[in-house]
């Protein structure tokens, strides 16, 4: 990367994070103005336009691509309509340690005096709380479920590649005819009306910002003494005067079109996922080449832009969350992420050149923000796929790799055409989508080992006390495996329930008070529907409810067979004694549960078929139950941060798991658990059916030694390719250095499940004595490479 | 059908032979290397391995064994092979879960079935099963039965031996083996016989029988400072490889592992006390071998 890009980088890097107080001050100021006297779309579009009219405009010293959500980078506003911080929340966020954002006086002061006494009881927030049930309520405070709509809206969408053709001028021109043909005098017409009204005024809104950043780059450029520079400066104001309002025709103007509109959907609302463009390489590919042939672009010209759009995500930290919220997402990761690989509309191999510039700038960039992920189709070269390899096998986590092939027939299963599945992909964490075609919104974790917890507990929560479920009979009582496990169904189907009774108000009490006009400018079929995207606009609608736990699942139900009805090894009352003392005096158990239990995540159908039928009961508990715009639910298995906080909430686990420890993440096997390596943990993890969820997470873990080399990298690919050939949706790779080794030795039994390389051949790391152990260490760097 | 003696099956073995692997280690050897690393795998009969470090003194196994096969010592309890059965009494009543069974008998089938279990990932690194041991061709009958079931099921067959066999075990397998892995240790006869406790003329004659007919050979050199990294020693093998077209070596680097695992048999050290390679002198070896036109790869 060259000296410009270093800077940029390094100050995104050593900014903090602290709150910015604008966007709340002049979203107030509008809704002062506005409401009562507009309906809910029309405010929220007059209140969009007072800000990007108003807020101020941040062109950073040798920035190319412009724009930052706050006034400067970092600088990270709040969300009254959505979360009305207490003033104890402001404090909490400046003073904890991890996550935190600076509060300043003049902050605090605008939300004790203006901000909590007007907002406190019309947030979404407070209106969503006091419409949920007590049943809700208590579920909630169990930790039973996760509710993602409390202080954050739902977005988790993409961009297609409709703003790279039409400007928002287009796009309002299409808004306008639209009134203009509706005849309808009827309620649902002037909704309509209103609808598209508010589309209009939210074209205008960004069309006036990117006029703004014309006239700034140009005052800048005025006073700027430096000729280079200001040849620079006079660039950015000529691509603001052409984009948004005009389809962009260079690659710079691309990449300018796409940040104000990702500017234009984080200010909207802090919808969560932020918002993402989706297949990169796909879309910018045709500048790319036009400009590479007629001379006018460069590959490193077009790489170095592509780095200081980088460094413009890591510049928006995630707006700062509270209470569960931050326990399940404890990240400043906002999740925007950038694809490439994949399949073409028309079905053929997506590799282009610009996914290998994609690829370089994400090695080069390093950064927390974007997420990066490559789509892997049986169509593309392995010389995309090893590239790929390259850049994970360094250890920081990136790109992700999913299987292309399986995200679309995921999305055809679900009811998409074959060409919105293939224009589409995975967003958030793993989350499958019809890019610019699609609401999926994620609804909240659940929690399926404590499920588990209340069944044997007869519908009580035993950390509690409290009758969460119906009574469907003690424990000691099941005569077999069948009969508790008829139980389970029971217990899941009534909490599902809930879950999804306040799903259906928080839905409607979106689509009511907080639409997203601008946002729905972009999503298809907004427009043609004159329906907003929080009200179903969407031309899919899709809710995903994310199970945690299924490792837990898998090996405390081979405990239960096993040894509860199986061979008879203890009785039920003997098990729940073992919980309620958290085994502690009941070694015998303990062992049995340890040592003599199949477990998932070993390639061993006893467990993997126990994993299937947990799954298959989560599955068909919530798959294609209506939603309450048009779309249906549908699952997910992934815990972002979750998996720590449902552990928190649950006792001793009959797979040998103690109180309070985290669940295994995503959909890997417990800790320890699996001790047949990586492919194994691989073929049982494939036996789940990814091809009816939305979404599954898979992380496998190595020291660098055994990724090394040429054979390293075919290694890597051949695990994705394996992996993607038996159908699993997704799967990344963490590479653990020196540090974590030194852990393992200190905690063994955490680390049961590490291979490392020794010499010649691979062993866990448990299984080296001590001498072995430490020689390893000596010679694994930090990092990879 | 036959069956075999099995004492472990690796997968994601990426050492033993191209791509990811999975690896059936065969029991029995009838070499006694000093530096084994997998000292379970010289016996032919299925044996106790026992953690000593683990062990309490409780007990437990003396009172639990069916045959009397084991009683207690100074230095922990000591099971008597001729007595024992490897029932497997003594590693459930063990408190400290210090005691396993090395060796299960498998027939050809269990071991195709579990090594065809990876096939996804062979075909895209050009993986497969490799047999190894002990010495792998030891149990020559049930190595012929498992090769042609994994053949069957489309894998690649490595075939990992020592060659301290008569050449007609050799002509069984050969049209059944894709690629051998074959150990060359000493190139002197009287310091092989003394390291391994076996002549070297067998290893050597049917190594470059297999030269000649040009299958598919890596040849494996452990690298034992102070009993083969020596100049003649290495000058020798590199001469042997060159008069008979050997061209791809992959050099081993000793480990201390073996030293570890040999009390777990019942066995001492006899290798006394082996510095590690140091990277420097692989480095130099590789090198060497390379100068002379050589593909080494190092560790596999």
């Amino acid at each position: 990367m060259n000296e410009r890009v270093r800077k940029l980088r390094e100050e995104s890097l050593r900014a903090v994070p602290a709150i910015s107080s604008e966007r709340a001050r002049l979203i107030h100021e509008a809704y002062l103005e506005f409401e009562g006297a507009e309906p809910a779309p029309v405010l929220r579009a007059l209140a969009f336009k007072h800000l990007m009219e108003r807020r101020t405009l941040w062109i950073g010293e040798g920035e190319l691509i412009v724009g930052e959500r706050g006034e400067a980078p970092a600088l990270t506003p709040t969300y009254p309509e959505l979360c009305c911080h207490t003033l104890e929340d402001l404090q909490v966020m400046d003073v904890r340690d991890r996550i935190s954002f600076r509060v300043d006086d003049r902050m605090r002061r605008l939300q004790e005096e203006t901000i909590i006494p007007f907002w406190r009881e019309r947030s979404m927030r407070e209106r969503i709380l006091q419409r949920m049930t007590p049943a809700w309520k208590d579920c909630y405070a169990a930790g039973i479920f996760t509710e993602f709509m409390e202080q954050r809206a739902p977005g988790h969408t993409v961009a297609d590649g409709k703003i790279y053709e039409r400007g928002f001028a287009d796009f309002k021109g299409a808004i306008e005819a639209r009134i203009a043909a509706e005849t309808g005098k009827d309620e649902a017409a002037q909704a309509r009306r209103d609808q598209w009204r508010a589309m209009a005024i939210c074209c205008d809104a960004v069309m006036i910002l990117g006029r703004r950043y014309a006239a700034h780059a140009r005052e800048l450029a005025e006073a700027e003494p430096d000729p280079g520079r200001r040849g620079e400066l006079e660039a950015i104001a000529a691509r603001c005067d052409r984009v948004p309002a005009h389809a962009p025709r260079t690659f710079a103007e691309a990449l300018q079109t796409y940040w104000f509109v990702h500017l234009g959907v984080i200010s909207e609302l802090n919808v969560w996922d932020a918002f993402s463009p989706g297949r990169l390489d796909q879309h910018l590919e045709p500048f790319y080449s036009r400009e590479l042939a007629a001379g006018t672009l460069t590959r490193e010209q077009a790489e170095e832009l592509l780095q200081c759009f980088w460094v413009k995500f890591n510049n928006q930290p995630a707006p700062p969350k509270v209470g569960v919220t931050l326990k399940e997402s404890g990240t400043y990761t906002d999740f925007a992420n950038i694809g490439s690989g994949g399949v073409t509309a028309d079905g053929r191999d997506g590799v282009n050149e610009v996914s290998y510039l994609v690829l370089d700038v994400v090695d080069e960039m390093r950064l927390l923000q974007p997420s990066s992920n490559v789509q892997v189709s049986r169509l593309n070269p392995d010389r995309f796929l090893k590239r790929a390899c390259a850049i994970a096998r360094r250890g920081w986590g990136q790109p992700s790799f999913f299987n292309a092939e399986a995200v679309v027939e995921e999305m055809v299963r679900m009811g998409k055409t074959l060409e919105d599945a293939r224009c589409g992909g995975t967003s958030g964490c793993v989350e499958t989508g019809a890019f610019g075609k699609e609401a999926y919104i994620l609804t909240g974790y659940f929690n399926l080992p404590k499920i588990l917890e209340i069944t044997l507990h007869d519908g009580r929560d035993p950390r509690t006390g409290k009758q969460l479920g119906p009574v469907t009979g003690p424990a000691a009582g099941f005569g077999s495996f069948e009969e508790f496990w008829e139980a389970f169904r029971v217990q899941l189907e009534h909490f599902i329930g809930i879950k999804m009774e306040g799903n259906d108000v928080i839905e409607d009490l979106y689509a009511r008070h907080m639409p997203a006009p601008f946002l729905s400018v972009v999503i298809d079929d907004c427009i043609a529907a004159g329906k907003d995207y929080n009200a179903g606009g969407a031309r899919y609608n899709t809710s995903y409810v994310q199970g945690v736990g299924i490792g837990s699942m898998a090996d405390s139900l081979a405990v239960l067979k096993t040894h509860v009805f199986d061979q008879r090894s203890f009785t039920m009352a003997e098990l729940l004694a073992a919980l309620a003392d958290d085994f502690q005096g009941h070694d015998r158990i303990l062992r049995l549960v340890r040592d003599r239990t199949p477990k998932y995540g070993n390639d061993d159908d006893r467990a993997d078929d126990l994993m299937r039928l947990a799954f298959a009961a989560y599955r068909d508990a919530v798959d294609g139950r209506p939603n309450r715009k048009g779309g249906a639910y549908r699952i997910n298995m992934l815990p972002t941060t979750c998996h720590v906080y449902f552990g928190s909430v649950i006792g001793a686990l009959p797979d040998g798991r103690r109180a309070g420890l985290p669940l295994p993440e995503g959909i890997s096997p417990n800790k320890g658990a699996d001790r047949r390596g990586p492919t194994a943990v691989i073929r049982s993890a494939a036996k789940m059916d990814h091809l009816s969820t939305g979404g599954t997470l898979l992380n496998q873990k190595f020291t660098p030694a055994i990724l090394e080399g040429e054979k390293g990298l075919e290694v890597l690919a051949g695990l994705v390719r394996g992996y993607f050939a038996l159908d699993g949706h997704h799967i990344q790779f963490n590479v653990v250095g020196r540090e974590t080794l030194r852990e393992a030795q200190r905690k063994p039994e955490d680390y049961a499940d590490l291979i490392v390389r020794v010499a010649g051949f691979s062993d866990y790391f448990n299984n080296l004595d001590r001498a072995l152990q430490d020689e390893i260490i000596a010679r694994t760097e930090q990092g990879a490479d | 059908m036959t069956t075999g003696l099995v004492f472990n099956i690796q997968r994601f073995s990426l050492h033993d032979g191209p791509g990811i692997r999975t690896t059936v280690f065969l029991k029995g050897c009838p070499l006694e290397c000093r530096w084994c690393h997998n000292p379970e795998g010289q016996s032919f009969s299925a044996q106790p391995l026992v953690k000593i470090e683990l062990c309490t003194a409780c007990g437990a196994c003396v009172d639990h064994c069916p045959s009397g096969a084991v009683t207690m010592t100074a230095s922990g309890p000591v099971t008597r092979g001729d007595l024992c059965t490897a029932c497997g009494t003594c590693t459930e009543s063990c408190p400290q879960e210090g005691r396993t069974i090395a060796g299960r008998m498998m027939t050809p089938v269990e071991v195709a079935d579990e090594a065809g279990r990876d096939l996804p990932f062979y075909g895209p690194t050009g993986g497969g099963v490799t047999f190894s041991g002990g010495e792998a061709m030891a149990q020559i009958d049930f190595l012929v039965e498992a090769l042609t079931a994994c053949r069957e099921r489309g894998l690649h067959t490595a075939v990992d031996t020592a060659g301290c066999l008569p050449w007609s075990h050799f002509t069984r397998v050969l049209p059944l083996v894709d690629l051998f892995l074959y150990d060359l240790k000493l190139m002197d006869a009287g310091r092989h016989r003394e390291q391994t406790g076996a002549s070297n003329r067998p290893v050597l004659e049917n190594l470059e029988r297999l030269a000649r007919r040009g299958d598919p050979v890596v040849v494996r050199i452990p690298v034992i400072p102070t009993v083969n990294d020596d100049d003649a020693n290495l000058e020798a093998t590199l001469a042997f490889l060159r008069l008979h077209g050997l061209n791809r070596v992959d050099l081993l680097p000793f480990h201390q592992l073996g030293r570890g695992k040999a009390p777990q048999v019942g066995r001492s050290w006899s290798l006394g006390e082996v510095p590690g390679l140091e990277p420097v002198d692989l480095d130099r070896i590789r090198a060497r071998f390379a100068q002379a036109g050589l593909a080494v790869t190092t560790g596999g």
